[in-house]
């Protein structure tokens, strides 16, 4: 179960990842967050913002046009 | 590596246009480097000046001169014809259905982002000469703005790993 979770649905680049961040900065190391998107341009997005960050994407998966993350803050 | 807002990494960005679909680069790629971490300087002079008045209500779209525009409209895209789009109204016109497919779609408004940019602690540099050259006051700008020229641009961008001109 995540700590928190961010509907990002319907929001375009780059407000998922905007959003994220604040939503990281609220958060405990250890904590996660899960985003939810409809942006298809996202998944690469929040690779790469994991990526440079040093958050871990523990899941990046789809079902039915929504995007799903679990991040965890280290 | 640190998720604290530093990672080292500077960008420097020279905002030169003050049109509503050129706001959306500088403010989107400043906004989203920050988000990663980067240490971001925007430096705005020319017509970009225009996006850091207090109100940006004004911000317009042009379609003159802009064969790549391209608006959907009733199912399919739509060109403005330079004829068309010297009559006065037209660019109004344009720029309020760019204004509403920009809701539409879920697009940030470039008040919103300029208001991220100034909560992510992005430096905000205004070009004197240009304030002076337009005469513009500070008192028209946001208060965020700091005031400055060539050499401090220069100087950021010496430091920086990305410099990019907009």
């Amino acid at each position: 179960m995540a700590t928190q979770t961010l509907d990002t649905k319907g929001m375009n680049c780059p407000l998922p990842i905007l959003k994220t961040k604040k939503a990281i900065k609220g958060l405990s190391a250890g904590d996660t967050l899960e985003v939810l998107s409809t942006d298809p341009g996202s998944v690469k997005d929040f690779e790469a913002f994991c990526k440079s960050t040093g958050n871990k994407l523990m899941e990046s998966s789809e079902d039915s046009g929504v995007f799903r993350y679990l991040i965890e803050k280290p | 590596m640190p998720n604290d807002g530093s990672n080292n990494k500077k960008m420097s960005i020279i905002v030169t246009k003050g049109t509503l679909d050129w706001a959306y680069p500088p403010f989107i790629l400043a906004t989203t480097a920050a988000s990663m971490d980067v240490d971001v300087t925007m430096f705005f002079t020319f017509y970009g000046l225009q996006l850091l008045k207090k109100d940006l209500g004004h911000l317009q779209i042009s379609t003159l001169g802009n064969p790549a525009m391209e608006m959907p409209m009733m199912g399919m895209h739509m060109t403005m014809p330079n004829i068309v789009s010297a009559i006065p109204g037209v660019d109004a016109m344009a720029s309020s259905m760019m204004r509403s497919l920009i809701k539409k779609k879920g697009v940030a408004s470039i008040p919103e982002l300029r208001e991220m940019a100034v909560e992510s602690d992005i430096k905000i540099i205004g070009c004197q000469m240009t304030l002076d050259l337009f005469e513009w006051g500070p008192k028209d700008m946001i208060p965020e703005m700091e005031l400055g020229g060539a050499a401090t641009y220069m100087a950021g961008a010496l430091e920086s790993d990305i410099n990019l001109f907009i």
